[in-house]
Order: C-alpha cells, then structure tokens, then sequence
C-alpha cells in the first residue's frame, strides 16, 4: 500500500459521475449548484473543468474527495462508491491553507502523522520539498513565505502522500502572473512524473489549454456540462502555439464570449 | 573639536575603570546621568532635612537612594551597550525620584499631609525591613491559594471549552450554562462556597478555579468554533481521524484564544483571592491588608499593595513570556 515518491504511481484513479446534481439550502430558498453531471475520467488523465467562477465546479470536487455528498446521483472511483475523504483522493485549494503553527516540514508530513506513517519518513518528506524546491525552506513558518512558495508547500503536503487524484481547485488563482507561470510548467511535470489522475477547476481559458488532456467548460450556476474538447498537443504545451489559439476561440464561445474576439 | 575632546574623556576614563584604551566608548547615557542627579539631590533632601519626628529608616532610604543614583550614573558612564535596555526609562528614573522627594517634603519633612493615613515612604520601608517575615508568609499563603486553583480552573475550562467548541452535545448542553452562569462573579459564590466546603482553603480555591474557569471555558470554545474550516477539509482528505483533527487542529488554532481565556482568568482569580482571604481565609496578602487595616498601620497597607502590584504583574508577565514560547508562529500578537 505504501508506495514511495520516486516510484511513480503507475495507475491513477479512474472518476466516475453519474447525474450528479446537487444543492445548498439557504435562508433564500435551494440554491441549485450542480445539474446532471455526467464525466467519465480515466486513470492518469489531466482534465480541466472550466467555467465561470461560482458556478459549482468546486463542489463537483468536494463530492469527488468525498467531503460532501452528493444530493443526486453517484461518484465513483475505479468504479467503487466515494462515501468519505481518502488519502488517495487529495486537495490543493486556492489559498494554501498551510497550517500557520507548523513549519513546511510540519506541514508536509501532516498527511503521514494522520495516518501513523511519519516515523521514519523523513526521507520521503526531505523528496517531496526537492520536487517543489522548498528544501531549503524546511523550517521555515508559513508567514514567512511568499503566495507561491506557500503553494508550492501545500503541493509538496499533498504529493508525499502519493495521491492517486490531484483534485485542483484553483490552485494558482491567487499567484501573480510569473509565478503562475512557473508553477503550471512544474504542475505538468510532477503529473509527468507522478502519473496520478489530474483534476483542475479554472476559471482561466489559457491556464486549461496549457495543462489539461481534456477541457470540459461548465455551464453558469448551476453548472451543466456544455461542451468538451480534446487537447491533443504535446506538453511542454507553449501559450502562443497555434493550435491552441484556435481551440482559445472555440471555448470563448462556448462560454459564450464570442463579442470579445 | 567637540567629538575630539569627549574621546580625550572616555580614553581617561576608560584607564581609571581598567578597560582596554583603544576600545571606542559609546557616549554617554545623559538621561541616565541627569536621573542619577535627580536621586544624589533625593538622597540629600532626605539626610540633609531632618524628619519632623525622626523616623528609624530615614538613614537607610538616604543610602538606598544613593544607592540608586550610583548606579544609574554607572550605567551612564560605564554601562555600555549591556544596561541599554533601561535607556528608554530614563524619564522615567527622574519622575520617581522627584515623586519620592515631593512624599517625602509633604510628610515626614513637613507634615503638610497627615498621619496615619499618609505614611512617609521611609515608614513603608520599614515595613520591608521589620515586617519582612510576615510579608513574605501571606505572599506565600496567597501563592498556595491561588496557583492549584487557577491551574485546576484553567485545565477544567480548556477541556469544558474544547467539548463545547467540538461536539454539538456538548455545545447544547454546555453553551447555555456558559451563558447563564458565566456572568455572575466568582465573589458572589463566596457565601455558598464557605458553606458548602469543609474549610475556607478548599472553598476559595473552587473560587480561584471557578473565576479561571469561566473565561478559559468560553473563549477556548469560541476559538475552537472560529478554526478555518478549510483546516478540518485538509486534515480530513489526508486522513486524520476525530482525535487527529481535535488535537492536531482544533486545539492548535485554538491556543491564541486559550491564553486570551487564561490572561483573563488570570486577573479575575487575583479579585477572588483577595476577596476570599479578606473574607475567610485569615492569611495571605488580603488578609495582611485587613489586619494592617484593623491597626491603622497604613504604611503595611501600602508596603502590602506595592508587593501585590508586583505579585500580580510578575504573574501575568510570566504568563505572557508563555504564551510568546508556544505562539512563537504567530505574528502581531498584543504585548504586555
């Protein structure tokens, strides 16, 4: 069970919705959020959930780590019925969420303490902040670091745990445009690397052509499955490439942003 | 020019106090050196002007201000980087020694201000020394009060407050007890807890721990509420079970509020405990206060509240210099 970081996983989870829909009750009445969704996500795959912001995209990921359940409908994984979070099924949120009273090393080795394993994984910790370069920061406090090397410490606390999903809810939302860029170039390699299933909520048309195998764009609140397009171009993907400008135009219209081209 | 001949100074002296020449002085503390000058002119007035009637520890305050003055006027000259710490007090130094010349005219000097219930300050000085066994007996009885009671009132309130903050049960049951009783003042249990104890030491330190309790309980609780719950999401998704996600997060992100609960504690147990020994106890440093009371010897009220004020902002001091050691991550915290 117990697999270590620098022998990739070779199989990811594979995602199964079947009509998921789903609800929040307010004092204003249901507020609907997901409608009949329907995905199919095979193991190892890099699939982008993409539409506009509020529109439930990251409720679809909280019943996929089994944080919530869902109100209609079923999800699955390799076929099997999501009741509850599990350790092969991790988050990356938009804010890091470290832990501001652990150090990076602390927080990474949060997953392992969870489940009994931090005794003698100091090896395995000291790997996953090589892979997101944050050895040198070991001891530091996450006040002390800056928007991205806070993110990259929450990636290095879900990727020790060698997860099987990456389930990412905007993880690079809050960073400034550089650092985004650095970042989406080292997501696509730990996924290289990793092999875990990648599921990405964005809001960022460019970010999900640059990343993603597969783009599906969500329908305003509550979210429908509108349309999906493949993205065949080989990684490392360039931002300018032309393939991917022409496919840039064909979601803007999808999204129904077809007055701004 | 001016720098040249303060160097020349500091070379001098410098070889009378043995340093090394050579190693630059840092110049002079002159705030220091005009408080020191404050006290050499408050230990004059204090020799030089007899007492209306003579007090015993007139000589002694004369020297213990000397006393003062050399020191301050060593850490002027000599102190160096080391005593740079007390620079900033300097006003501070001069204030008390122009206060302490003021006391002095307006009683023991000239009487302006009356006796018993204006004492001299070498009268209270001589409580320290004639007293001092007496004094050093009620801090201890106080102590011995106060500490098993904060210390069984902070536990008990730090698990009240993380049951009622976690679980939905406890948090039914407990909140409105929090909310109902709470606001009533340990002092006013004062008459039950003496009945209902065996001795006054037991019913004051359910005092001491109830007046702790309260506060610990309800902030512990709120803070506990108040955990980001993206926390619980992240510890949940990796894992982390009931027990991991009450001791590894709740409690964690709860701490800052907990010594805001014990702080606040902190100073109602000192109105309990002062309260219980005026009351009930007959020892300690309220019941030192009565009994000085009793016998119009207004210099042992005063010495007692001095020791007191101490006391008590030594205790917090040490619980702040706590809470900095386990809240070292955080940052902007209130300083005491």
């Amino acid at each position: 069970m117990v697999t270590t970081l620098d022998a990739p996983v070779d199989q990811g989870l594979s995602i199964q919705t079947r009509g998921v829909g789903h609800w929040f009750d307010t004092k204003d009445g249901r507020l609907d959020v997901l409608d009949d969704v329907t995905i199919d996500v095979a193991p190892g795959e890099f699939v982008a959930l993409l539409g506009p912001s509020g529109c439930g995209k990251s409720t679809l990921l909280r019943l996929i780590a089994g944080l919530d359940a869902p109100r209609t409908g079923k999800v699955g994984a390799d076929k099997v019925r999501i009741v509850g979070p599990d350790p092969s099924r991790l988050l990356v949120f938009q804010d890091p969420t470290l832990y501001p009273w652990r150090t990076v090393r602390q927080n990474v080795a949060l997953g392992l303490e969870a489940t009994g394993q931090a005794k003698g994984a100091q090896d395995r910790i000291d790997r996953a902040l090589d892979l997101v370069g944050l050895r040198d920061f070991a001891g530091s406090l996450p006040n002390e670091l800056s928007g991205g090397m806070a993110q990259r410490a929450a990636l290095a606390r879900v990727l020790v745990n060698n997860p099987r999903l990456l389930l990412l809810d905007e993880p690079l939302g809050k960073l400034d445009s550089l650092t985004r860029m650095t970042l989406q170039a080292e997501l696509v390699r730990l996924w290289q690397d990793a092999r875990f299933t990648a599921l990405l909520v964005t809001h960022d048309v460019e970010e999900a052509l640059l990343l993603a195998e597969r783009i599906i764009i969500f329908s305003p609140r509550p979210a429908r499955i509108v349309r999906e397009i493949r993205v065949d171009a080989a990684y490392p993907r360039h931002r300018d490439a032309p393939e991917l400008q022409v496919l840039r135009r064909e979601i803007l219209v999808s999204l129904g942003h077809d007055h701004e081209l | 020019m001016n720098s040249l001949a303060e160097t020349n100074r500091f070379a001098s002296l410098a070889a009378i106090t043995g340093d090394r020449p050579g190693v630059a002085l840092p110049t002079p503390w002159r705030g220091g050196l005009a408080a020191a000058a404050a006290w050499a002119l408050t230990a004059a007035l204090t020799w030089a002007w007899p007492d209306l009637t003579p007090w015993v520890r007139t000589g002694l305050l004369a020297l213990l201000e000397t006393g003062v003055a050399l020191f301050l006027a060593g850490a002027a000259l000599l102190g160096g980087v080391r005593l740079a710490a007390i620079h900033p007090y300097d006003r501070w130094f001069g204030a008390l020694a122009a206060i302490l010349s003021l006391w002095q005219v307006l009683t023991a000097k000239t009487g302006l201000l009356p006796l018993p219930f204006f004492p001299p300050p070498q009268s209270i000085l001589e409580v320290y020394t004639d007293d001092a066994a007496r004094l050093f007996e009620s801090v201890w009885r106080s102590l011995v009060l106060l500490i098993p009671g904060y210390v069984i009132g902070g536990a008990l309130g730090f698990l009240a407050g993380v049951s009622i903050g976690w679980s939905k049960a406890a948090n039914y049951w407990g909140h409105p007890v929090l909310r109902f009783v709470g606001p009533l003042p340990a002092t006013a249990w004062l008459p039950i807890a003496f009945f209902f104890f065996p001795g006054s030491h037991s019913a004051s330190t359910f005092l001491v721990g109830l007046a702790t309790f309260f506060p610990v309980a309800v902030l512990t609780a709120s803070g506990v509420k108040g955990v980001n719950s993206a926390y619980y999401d992240i510890a949940r998704t990796l894992g982390g079970s009931e027990r991991f996600l009450i001791l590894k997060v709740a409690v964690p992100a709860a701490l800052p509020n907990v010594f805001v609960g014990l702080f606040m504690g902190l100073g109602s147990s000192f109105a309990v405990l002062i309260i219980a020994e005026m009351m009930g106890v007959k020892a300690g440093l309220g019941w030192y206060l009565q009994w000085a009371q009793g016998w119009a010897a207004y210099a042992n009220l005063y010495g007692a509240l001095i020791v007191m004020a101490l006391l008590f902002s030594g205790l917090i001091s040490l619980l702040f210099h706590v809470r900095d050691q386990v809240l070292a991550w955080q940052k902007g915290i209130v300083r005491w």
